[in-house]
């Protein structure tokens, strides 16, 4: 077991699919010479050349839509859009290419791609550079949809993504990059679909997914302070989406609180929230509560842009509230 | 600016009557097949949105005569029925997707917009316009790939076609700079029928010769007798060839005349009686049966007996279509992973 960054685990998983199938190919802006606008793809171009990693123009359809092309013929392209947020640009390619052209063709085609980049926000950004857009994207069937918050699951997931016949998106966050775990020396794949038990609990199921992973995580270290034991489930698939999990969890714990960095209004938090309020509807003891984000473009101002995120407080709060405790 | 030159062939060129008939059946049967999709519409046998080649036949014909479709590929937008029979799609596949049919190229989930045969590299069928233009981009990407990376040899070449309507398209713009930087062996297609839906060229565009418009990609431009299919053959056989050998793309300005509406529901009041006329006396399927005519390649009674034979066909494709099994309501959960 190594001890390694995300941004480490990723660059790993490219480089062994890379290596493994030569069908593999990376493009993006700044993928290249620039090594990545954070890193992910250092030193792969001095290790496979051009066209195995191609810095492209800034020109997100066309890129994307290339890669959707040369998909649909049996190669196996990675996309980094530089952030989710230039993803806009593609997202006509992305919805009615990449997510169509199986069912179009009556099952004839097949697009093995994987679309990846960071996603949600960061800090000091304003609200063109910090937007949540998972939903955009879970929301569309023929897409497939995980998310990553450590480095074992980076690497497991990405790797299965660009394994995966289908078009995959991988949700990531600029702020996690940096964040270290262990990793094992030898192969490993994760499925999708698949969601992860981060703490075991029986009082409370906090239900999460990608960056807020590590938030929750703290929330249920403060909710032990409490006296409270936590459940913490990483979805890690938001499609295909492991529901048996959120309910095994839920018909033990009888309470759920959803933590999604997203906006509110037809979120994918709302629907698993939704979810659980359908499915173990005899089984809660208390509503299903679902911490957001504000639902407002995010601000400049620092103490205003916390403000609007999820927090370990209003998660810890929101517990409270499933649990009766205020 | 300078009057662009339009290419053309007079009479039968250097071609010979077993190469040119099987182009005038094609163009008939285009005609034909559009003629009873119109009729069946009509009848409300087919749905949705419904755009006619008529008129339009010599451009997909006299260009995906120039492939070798066992290497080769083709993607267009959505008026996209003479480019499925002419890349020799069965009739009776293409009739059945438009009733919606199980036995359709694409399962009845496709429709009009989108006939697909993978295994003839026709990949469709897009219903946004302009959007299959970065993913042929991208099918050529993945030639130039493979003979790069995977040391493949002689991987075809890629042809993209679309309307006067897309050419304003971002996707349009991003691809030609992306095979030009890439060196892709794409040929980019105007279908130029002078009308994007119910506007005119000239109401939206700066320029009405879109040749042009390769200059600032680095790329060839070429403008051909859409209307001639033996202009379209030649210059795109021409084309082709510079593109396998040269290993990068061209942008080709077909100009062309559709003669219905943009769909079944326009019945096209933007554009004069007499114009329309002026474009039906170019005929391409009359232009190519005079010249052979005139070249004692074929004659009335020739022209009536394949005519006759390709109404047949068409019949027989409306007869396989019509008793067609619909699908079954299982089938809308298939065809959407793998």
């Amino acid at each position: 077991m190594a001890e390694i960054s995300i941004r480490d685990a990723l660059n790993q998983a490219l480089d062994e699919e890379m290596a493994r199938d030569e069908r593999v190919f990376i493009l993006g802006e700044e993928v290249g010479e620039y090594n990545g606008a954070y890193k992910v793809t250092r030193g792969l171009l001095d290790k496979y050349g051009v066209p195995r990693v191609l810095d492209t123009p800034i020109a997100e359809l066309g890129f994307t839509g290339l890669a959707v092309g040369a998909a649909t013929v049996g190669l196996r392209p990675v996309v980094e859009w530089m952030t989710f947020n230039f993803s806009l640009l593609a997202l006509d390619q992305v919805i009615n290419n990449a997510a169509k052209m199986r069912h179009m063709s009556g099952g004839q085609l097949s697009v093995p791609i994987v679309f990846r980049g960071p996603n949600g926000p960061a800090e000091y950004l304003s609200s063109q550079h910090s937007q949540a857009l998972q939903s955009l994207y879970v929301h569309v069937p023929g897409l497939k949809v995980a998310a990553y918050a450590t480095p074992y699951d980076a690497k497991g997931l990405l790797k299965t993504a660009i394994r995966d016949d289908n078009p995959v998106v991988l949700l990531e966050s600029e702020l996690a990059y940096a964040w270290t775990g262990e990793v094992p020396d030898e192969e490993y794949t994760i499925p999708l679909g698949k969601a992860d038990v981060k703490r075991e609990g029986s009082e409370v199921t906090l239900i999460t997914y990608s960056k807020p992973v590590r938030m929750v995580m703290e929330a249920a270290s403060e909710l032990e302070k409490l006296g409270v034991d936590a459940e913490v489930v990483d979805l890690r698939s938001l499609r295909p989406l492991d529901e048996e999990a959120i309910y095994a969890s839920v018909r033990k714990t009888n309470r759920a609180v959803v933590v999604d960095e997203s906006w509110p209004v037809a979120s994918f938090g709302s629907h698993v929230a939704w979810l659980i309020s359908r499915n173990c509807f005899d089984m809660l003891d208390a509503q299903v509560e679902l911490v957001s984000s504000e639902d407002v473009p995010m601000p400049y101002n620092h103490t205003l842009e916390l403000a609007v995120q999820p927090s370990v407080e209003k998660i810890v709060a929101a517990a409270k509230r499933v649990l009766y405790m205020e | 600016m300078a009057e662009v030159e339009v290419q053309t062939v007079k009479g039968v060129g250097k071609h010979k009557k077993e190469f040119l008939l099987p182009l005038l059946r094609q163009m008939q049967l285009i005609r034909r097949f559009e003629e009873k999709s119109a009729q069946m519409y009509g009848l409300r046998k087919i749905g949705g949105f419904c755009h006619l080649y008529n008129g339009q036949e010599a451009v997909a014909v006299g260009a995906l005569s120039a492939l070798d479709l066992t290497k080769d590929y083709v993607l267009t937008a959505y008026r996209d029925h003479g480019h499925a029979i002419a890349a020799g799609m069965d009739p009776k596949a293409v009739m059945a997707e438009l009733y919606g049919k199980i036995t359709g190229c694409s399962r009845g989930k496709g429709g009009s917009m989108h006939m697909f045969d993978a295994q003839r590299h026709f990949l469709g069928g897009n219903g946004i316009v302009g959007a299959q233009i970065p993913m042929a981009t991208g099918v050529a990407f993945a030639q130039m790939y493979r003979q790069q990376v995977m040391d493949r040899k002689d991987t075809g070449v890629t042809l993209c076609f679309f309307g006067d309507g897309a050419i304003h398209q971002g996707a349009f713009h991003e691809s030609l700079n992306l095979a030009a930087v890439w060196n892709l062996p794409a040929v980019y297609i105007v279908e130029n029928n002078q009308f994007g839906m119910g506007t005119a060229v000239k109401r939206v565009s700066a320029v009405e010769d879109f040749e042009v418009k390769a200059t600032g990609y680095r790329m060839p431009g070429i403008t051909l007798d859409g209307m001639n299919v033996i202009a379209m053959h030649d210059g795109i056989k021409a084309a082709v060839a510079q593109v396998r050998e040269d290993r990068t793309p061209v942008l080709i300005d077909a100009k062309t005349y559709r003669y219905k509406g943009h769909s079944m529901s326009d019945p096209a009041k933007y554009r004069s009686r007499d114009e329309l006329e002026a474009y039906q006396e170019q005929d391409p399927i009359l232009i190519l049966k005079a010249v052979m005519s005139d070249a004692g390649m074929i004659d009335d009674e020739e022209y009536k007996q394949l005519d006759d034979e390709i109404r047949m066909i068409v019949q027989e494709a409306v007869d396989f279509a019509e008793s067609s099994d619909e699908p079954e309501l299982a089938t809308m959960y298939e065809d959407i992973y793998v």
